[in-house]
């Protein structure tokens, strides 16, 4: 059965990746210095390398994967659509503004807290903004539209911080954020995140029967028991939470949380509940991987993250949407 | 026994009143056939006596209980709900489609408990769906679709349910089978309360037909009492022969 050894397959590959991540870089170094330093072993400058800059970023980058990953599984099994995405809805976008907005002007300084806090609110008025209309118009095109004039509105918003930023090095920042990136990350803040990533994969998780409910249409899952209104708060809550801590950690990346449900949901026997887990886990794994790709391909300048996640997953996305029949609405 | 008593249900949707004063009753072991044109507000009646919609006045009780107030779960153990057929989301395996009927009981596909697993065999079983149970739904004919959603509200085990229009759109053997899997229920002490817009399968299955028209109960009784030409022609506005239970539909008046 491909589905008994879906998750645990996935675990251990992610591990792989992540072990991976630890020997590639600028300078690749030999698995057993790796593993010495990942025990407290070997010299300082390769416990520097491996503790304080190769693996909290790898981790970051498998986090912030999983994250968009769950939230992109759960947002297609509560709006049954498999376009629905943080990133296509337009909360990514909302998130990393709201996040912007707090560091252009200066709330960080007050609170470390303040930044996951502003990207986690920025991510909940999105998703609660997309719920209503969601109830309202039942179109899953609307939505998506909806989700396009959000992260429009919210780019604009966002460029207009740009041509006010009153210096370059703020400017670099805000980069970041649109385009996404784990490049310098540190234990301190994922540590930070990791409270808001966990409580709302744990909301998704716990409430993802209601999911499979929904494959019925909210009139027949009504009918089998699922209490509609708060599978759709808790969806959007455990999302918007998600989400919200991915971007603080990352900023804007999209189109993970289309590409690996999708590759999951057939070995799942499409059923939007058993895809959350190990969406989740792929989402992580292609992120890691991605995150290799992007330090090691030469370029003058490193690439984001995000761009190279939106370069594979864009495309993917129009596929996806191509194949899609118009039955549905 | 009864079971479900709706007493003076009206509904309204913003100014529109889409059941009016309608009283009826449900219980084990009688399959009740509700019958009226489009509109009438059959399916409006349907959710209100779920509990589903709020009546904006009468009730709807359950055992005694106001079936608003019945938690989605509880309501959900006691009436099982075939609403109008509608696609699935995803191409879902068959199995997990009718597993979805233990929902209530605290199922989650991939995952069933003996119990269930054992009721959702049967109910597949029942519902002579043993050969496709590992299809995706989205290759299933009409009429395998139909039979898998009889199969998904029989393995919830309620002993009420409560159907809307579940042979529409299937051909003539396939709306004897459907019907037959109902009155099978009924005949193992089910209660159910379906709406048919085919008068002469009505009239042939019913143990009681419900007559509705603009939103109002006009007849409530066994096939025998209720099923007259007049009746027929006043609610459908069609004229008819009716030959004891065999009805002949000529055209509209």
């Amino acid at each position: 059965m491909t589905a008994r050894w879906l998750t645990p397959g996935l675990i251990i590959l992610s591990l792989i990746a992540l072990f991976a991540a630890c020997l590639l870089g600028s300078t690749p170094m030999p698995a057993d210095r790796v593993l010495a330093a990942l025990l407290g072993g070997a010299d300082a400058s390769d416990r520097l390398v491996v503790w304080a800059i190769r693996l909290p970023r790898a981790l970051a980058a498998f986090l912030v994967g999983a994250a968009l990953g769950l939230s992109g599984a759960a947002l297609q099994g509560l709006l049954r659509n498999p376009l629905a995405e943080p990133g296509v809805l337009g909360v990514s976008a909302t998130s990393s503004l709201a996040a912007t907005f707090s560091i252009y002007y200066g709330l960080v300084a007050l609170n470390p807290w303040v930044l996951p806090m502003a990207a986690i609110f920025g991510a909940l008025v999105a998703t609660a903004l997309l719920a209503l209309a969601a109830v309202r118009t039942r179109s899953v095109v609307t939505l998506i539209l909806i989700g396009v004039g959000l992260s429009s509105f919210a780019g604009a918003a966002m460029s207009l911080l740009m041509n006010l930023a009153p210096n370059p090095f703020s400017l670099a920042d805000m980069v970041n954020w649109m385009l996404g990136s784990v490049a310098n990350r540190s234990f301190d803040e994922i540590l930070l995140t990791v409270p808001f990533l966990f409580a709302g994969s744990a909301i998704l998780l716990l409430t993802r029967r209601g999911l499979s409910a929904l494959t019925l249409g909210e009139e027949a899952a009504d009918g089998v028991g699922l209490n509609l209104r708060n599978q759709r708060i808790f969806t959007v809550l455990g999302a918007g939470l998600a989400t919200g801590a991915s971007v603080a950690l990352a900023g804007a990346i999209g189109f993970v949380g289309i590409v690996a449900p999708h590759l999951v949901r057939p070995l799942v026997g499409h059923d939007p509940a058993r895809s959350l887990i190990p969406s989740a886990l792929l989402a992580g794994l292609i992120l890691v991987i991605a995150d290799i790709g992007v330090r090691i391909i030469p370029t003058s300048s490193e690439l984001k993250l995000g761009v190279v996640a939106a370069l594979i997953g864009a495309p993917v996305f129009v596929w996806i949407a191509m194949q899609r029949r118009t039955v549905h609405d | 026994m009864t079971e479900l008593v709706a007493e003076h249900l009206t509904v309204t949707a913003k100014d529109t009143v889409l059941v009016a004063d309608a009283s009826l009753r449900l219980a084990r072991g009688e399959l009740v056939i509700l019958l009226g044109p489009n509109g009438a507000g059959k399916t409006s009646l349907l959710r209100a006596c779920l509990g589903l919609t709020r009546p904006s006045s009468g009730h709807a009780t359950l055992a005694g209980e106001d079936t608003v107030r019945l938690n989605p779960m509880q309501r959900a153990r006691s009436m099982a709900y075939l609403p109008q057929i509608r696609q699935l989301a995803w191409p879902n395996i068959v199995r997990d489609v009718v597993a979805l009927g233990r929902f209530s009981h605290g199922a989650a596909l991939g995952r069933l408990r003996g119990e269930d697993a054992a009721i959702v065999d049967r109910a597949i079983q029942d519902c002579d769906l043993a050969h496709l149970a590992n299809r995706q739904a989205d290759t299933l004919s009409g009429g395998e679709l139909v039979r898998m959603h009889c199969a998904r509200v029989f393995a919830t085990q309620a002993p009420l349910l409560i159907a809307d229009e579940p042979i529409a759109a299937l051909d003539p053997r396939h709306q004897f089978r459907i019907l037959d899997l109902i009155s099978g229920f009924v005949k193992n002490g089910g209660g159910a309360l379906v709406v048919l817009h085919d008068i002469g399968l009505a009239a042939r299955y019913a143990s009681r037909l419900i007559w509705m028209q603009n939103g109002r109960i006009v007849a409530d009784g066994p096939p025998a009492e209720t099923l007259t030409q007049e009746r027929i022609e006043t609610v459908y506005d069609v004229s008819a022969k009716v030959d004891g239970l065999r009805v002949e539909l000529d055209g509209p008046r």
